[in-house]
């Protein structure tokens, strides 16, 4: 027997488990209409890529995946797309989302399935495309696609494959069915994660509150290597964190992914998706769904067809809608309800509760806290939910955050013990909600003044410049023209002489050029560190399964691309003063000297080349080089850059054009000597 | 028909406030039983006409405040500041003490401070340390046990004790904490045998007035109404102090930690007053000091105070030091490497 660990806190809610196990699996058949919504999950929504009136194959691509945190979405039966209009989905905002509409030809004819069995032929990266263009979606919490999860940054060392069989949710029985009925396919599902991740140990995880499962499981897993562990019934056990907890002791960091303890989580309902979408070749279109609660009078699990919609599914278990008043999607404690009963089920819908008002009672009116601390003792994550409660109904967003606020789960425990009915987990979500918000406010906000301010700063500067090199050019015509008696630009050497002399005054007034270069490097450091936090954030948000995640994902994607102008804006510069620099590092004095002896090496180089030739060159290496510049410049205004990256390509550009009018004086000179 | 949306959870515990608060009216009944057997009916009637004020007295701030009454008296609250402020006070206390008292703890501790769970202080404490500021006297008189001074005033002299103070006219008796305090010269085996207020290995009648409320909050523990921190950790430093200074009995000794244990309020404020969810500290590591330090309260205030007993001025003192000890007890939160903030 394998050693577990314990978590704090949890519950035991009534299980209420037994209602929808005495049957088997049954198939919930073809709908009249299925609504498959283009966004089920968190990420990116898919793109359509089929036409009203268009007849589909069961399994036919109909929308593209679209980013990295994308899956498409197949056509759960043959039928003629009927619609693609905003429906009602199930979702806690209860908003009107695209659908794709489709009205089954009741032939349920498949497109051409190429499975794999020996999936070892394939490499890892191919098994992670074929998972995702399958459309296999974590399929209990938030929906997270499963490639996502199973792209591991290279360099993270996996030690540990976890198959989330837990279910701790009351009611919820689908995974249960799953292991009691298609263990093999659970086996081999965790077997082809494996060979993708190749970890040290592949474990199932199961609450010791369904012996067939685990018997069904242990029977299947017989030689594979694939050890099933059970572990006290308590909520949520089932949660990824305290999963991870209970099997290896390890906590993730808050804020970051399973991967960094070395862990990959799978769900049962994924593992099986990807054991179909590998082995057979078949899209994930049908998922199991648990439709229990005393309001249906025959408490089952059907094999639905995603985007069928709940009446159908409720009314085959023989709903009785007078005696239901709430209908939640997923389980009593994490469940949300949804906004009408002609909503699709989705790939994470595993569970459909229909209570009577005995069953789940409104809730009374909320109490004073009395501050007894049943909801620490429950709170998984080992927060004080009842000084959050007070910080929340204060306000106070600084004391919540301080509180960690942000590493609840929102599991419900504490609402669930709390003696005076007090609907914390409410306020918790209202006030991470509203601390998101000002985050984003106040990002905004420096956004501009650091706008402002160094606006300012280069108006400034580029006064001060200005007038500095006004000065230099008129010293150093004056120089030029005591030093040759107006024979400028006969002799190059000369020439480089006044340069550099100027160039010495102009040094002397201001560095411009020195402060440039740190401001790009210091863009791209705080790039740097904004992609850092984004990221964080990012996974933190995912970890939470939060809403935020879509939002989040496009703030990196963004930043990342700032720090790539960030980046180039740096390297154009650097290259454009690569020999100026060097000549700066030495002292000023023998500045004239080194111009004289490179522009001497030069002229012995260039021999060949006649003036005129040599400044042409000259000229077009920087009119390249503006060019790039340029584009670099638009691009990052179109992806709406910041102000900073955007000055600093500008001022590039600025003095690219300075050196392009001097090059073609240059030239100029050299052609009408 | 309309489905009605509701946020998570859905699902919700057997526990309520209003059960919390009947199981500790049901906890305290044993003690209550044992004080009434060794001191009469004094206890009982304190009680009867305490909750009477307390129901009154709450309604009449609810109305005040414009609550609901209903919504607010079924928490059954008020009636558990009367249950442990009259349980405090000494048997036979006269109407209108029992009355400041009860309305010093509902309208100034609790309601003044908005209610339920908003109070820094045990509403019966601060009552307690109001009517023993005000009414030395009254306070520190307490009866006589059963077998000491004759026969026990039965029901009707109880009443009369308490509606018409001023025709009763009962004996009373030092506390066995007293008569530690006033002894300046015997041994404590000699203070034993020449005292009637001692009993087996504390006071008379208080040993099992102790271990009745001992025994209702072992139920409530059970029960898990509350945790084991507080009370454990208050016991344990007490018995800790007295061990230390008891110095085998002399003239000059503190009493044994048995003693201790056994005597005044101990228990009964081990297990009904320290553990007031309201104005303790809220972390388990902050309620094993929050609990400590009344411990270590109690045994100085006793050994070294003006008053006889402690509990009610070490509960009031570690309340105003509940929230500092909250802020540096915070738990570690599951994923963050220590306790606050960082990661
Ligand atoms: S369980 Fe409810 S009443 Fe008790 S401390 Fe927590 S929030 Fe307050
Ligand atoms: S909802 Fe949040 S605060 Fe409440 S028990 Fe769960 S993790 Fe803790």
């Amino acid at each position: 027997m394998r050693k577990t660990f314990g978590f704090h806190g949890g519950i035991h809610p009534p299980e209420n488990k037994h209602q929808s196990v005495r049957t088997p699996i049954a198939d919930a058949g073809i709908p009249p209409q299925l609504i498959i919504p283009l966004s089920q999950h968190i990420g990116t929504p898919a793109g359509v890529v089929v036409t009203i009136g268009e007849h589909v194959l069961k399994g036919q691509v109909i929308a593209e995946a679209q980013g990295f945190v994308s899956v498409p979405k197949h056509a759960p039966t043959s039928g003629t797309i009927h619609a693609i209009e905003d429906r009602l989905i199930a979702h806690p905002s209860g908003h009107l989302a695209p659908c794709i509409v489709i009205v089954p030809d009741g032939k349920d004819e498949w497109i051409e399935c190429v499975g794999t069995p020996h999936y070892e032929t394939l490499d890892k990266v191919e098994l992670i495309n074929l998972i995702r263009h399958a459309g296999v979606a974590g399929m209990g919490g938030a929906g997270f696609p499963s490639s996502v999860k199973l792209s591991v940054k290279a360099g993270t060392h996996i030690e540990t494959l976890i198959i989330n069989g837990t279910e701790c949710e009351p009611y919820i029985t689908a995974d249960d069915v799953l292991m009691r009925e298609r263990a093999d396919q659970i086996i081999e599902g965790a077997k082809i994660l494996r060979y993708i991740i190749g970890p040290q140990e592949t474990l199932i995880g199961v609450e010791d509150n369904k012996p067939e499962g685990i018997a069904a499981l242990r029977a299947a897993a017989q030689g594979s290597g694939i050890e099933v562990v059970d572990f006290p019934t308590k909520y949520p056990s089932g949660g990824e964190k305290q999963l991870i907890e209970i099997l290896t002791g390890k906590q993730v960091p808050s804020g970051g992914l399973p991967s960094q303890v070395g862990v990959v989580c799978q769900n049962i309902g994924s593992t099986v998706a990807i054991y179909d979408a590998v082995v057979h070749g078949r899209p994930l279109i049908s998922r199991v769904t648990t439709v229990t609660g005393n309001a249906v009078r025959e408490p089952q699990n059907f094999q639905a067809l995603i985007g069928t919609p709940m009446r159908y599914l409720l009314e085959k278990a023989g709903y009785q809608p007078e005696k239901n008043r709430r209908l939640i999607m997923g389980g009593p404690m994490m469940g949300f309800t949804v906004p009408d009963i002609d909503v699709p089920i989705v790939k994470t819908t595993n569970c459909l509760l229909a209570p009577t008002e005995a069953e789940l009672p409104t809730p009374p009116p909320a109490q004073a806290c009395i501050r007894c601390g049943m909801c620490a003792e429950a709170c998984p994550a080992s927060l004080l939910p009842q000084q959050l409660f007070w910080f929340a109904q204060g306000k106070e967003f600084e004391k919540l955050e301080h509180h960690n606020l942000f590493d609840c789960i929102e599991c419900g425990a504490c609402s669930y013990a709390c003696p005076s009915n007090i609907p914390l987990v409410q306020y918790y979500r209202a006030s991470k909600a509203e601390i998101l918000q000002l985050r984003r406010d106040h990002e905004k906000a420096e956004a501009s003044r650091i706008r402002f301010e160094s606006r300012q700063q280069r108006l400034e500067q580029a006064e001060a410049e200005k007038e500095a090199k006004r000065a230099a050019r008129k010293k150093a015509a004056e120089q030029r023209a005591q030093a040759t008696g107006g024979d400028a630009g006969e002799d190059p050497i000369q020439a480089a002489i006044a340069r550099a002399q100027a160039k010495k005054a102009a040094q002397g007034t201001g560095d411009g050029d020195e402060s440039e270069l740190e401001k790009l490097e210091k863009a791209v450091v705080s790039a740097q560190k904004r992609l850092d936090t984004a990221t964080t954030k990012l996974e933190e948000a995912k970890a939470a399964g939060s809403d935020f995640v879509e939002a989040l994902q496009t703030g990196v994607d963004k930043t990342r691309a700032k720090l790539a102008a960030a980046e180039q804006a740096l390297g154009v510069y650097q290259q454009s003063h690569q020999p100026e620099a060097a000549v700066e590092d030495k002292p000023p004095v023998d500045a004239a000297a080194a111009a004289i002896e490179k522009a001497m090496a030069k002229r012995q180089a260039e021999a060949a080349q006649s003036p005129a030739e040599k400044a042409r060159a000259d000229l077009e290496k920087l009119q390249k080089r503006l060019q790039k510049t340029q584009e670099t410049l638009i691009q990052s205004k179109a992806n709406g850059d910041e102000e900073k990256v955007i000055i600093a390509l500008e001022s590039t550009v600025v003095r690219l054009t300075e050196k392009i009018n001097a090059a073609q004086q240059t030239l100029q000179a050299a052609e009408d000597a | 028909m309309a489905l009605m949306r509701l946020t998570s959870p859905h699902a919700h515990g057997p526990m309520s406030t209003q059960r919390v608060m009947q199981y500790v009216l049901l906890a305290t009944v044993p003690g209550i039983v044992v004080l009434t057997h060794f001191f009469g009916f004094g206890t009982l009637v304190n009680i009867l006409w305490g909750c009477l004020v307390a129901l009154a007295c709450e309604s009449l701030a609810l109305k005040l405040r414009g609550r609901p009454l209903g919504f607010y008296l079924k928490d059954c609250s008020a009636l558990v500041t009367a249950f442990l402020l009259c349980i405090a006070l000494p048997p036979y206390s006269p109407w209108w003490l029992i009355a400041v008292g009860i309305a010093s703890s509902i309208l100034l501790a609790k309601q003044l401070y908005g209610g339920l769970g908003y109070n820094p202080f045990n509403p019966a404490m601060a009552g307690y340390v109001i009517l023993l500021i005000s009414f030395p006297v009254q306070m520190t008189t307490w009866a006589p046990p059963l077998g000491t001074a004759g026969e026990l005033p039965g029901l009707w002299e109880a009443l009369q004790a308490c509606f018409t103070p001023g025709l009763y006219d009962g004996v009373t008796m030092a506390t066995p904490l007293d008569v530690l305090k006033q002894n300046n010269s015997l041994l404590i085996d000699d203070l034993w045998q020449q005292n009637p207020q001692f009993g087996t290995f504390a006071g008379l009648g208080w040993e099992w007035a102790n271990l009745a409320f001992l025994a209702g909050g072992a139920w409530l523990l059970y029960k898990r109404i509350f945790t084991w921190h507080a009370p454990v950790a208050m016991l344990a430093s007490l018995s800790l102090l007295a061990a230390i200074f008891y110095d085998g009995g002399s003239s000059a000794s503190g009493g044994s930690p048995l003693f201790h244990l056994f005597s005044g309020a101990t228990m009964f404020g081990a297990f009904f007053i320290v553990t007031d969810p309201v104005t303790s500290a809220v972390s388990l590591r902050g309620r094993l000091i929050y609990g400590a330090l009344i411990g270590v309260l109690v045994y100085i205030i006793r050994v070294r105070g003006n008053y006889p007993d402690a509990v009610a001025f070490a509960v009031l003192i570690m309340n105003f030091a509940a929230p500092f000890i909250d802020y540096y007890t915070q738990p570690r939160t599951y994923g963050h490497s220590d306790k606050r903030g960082e990661k």
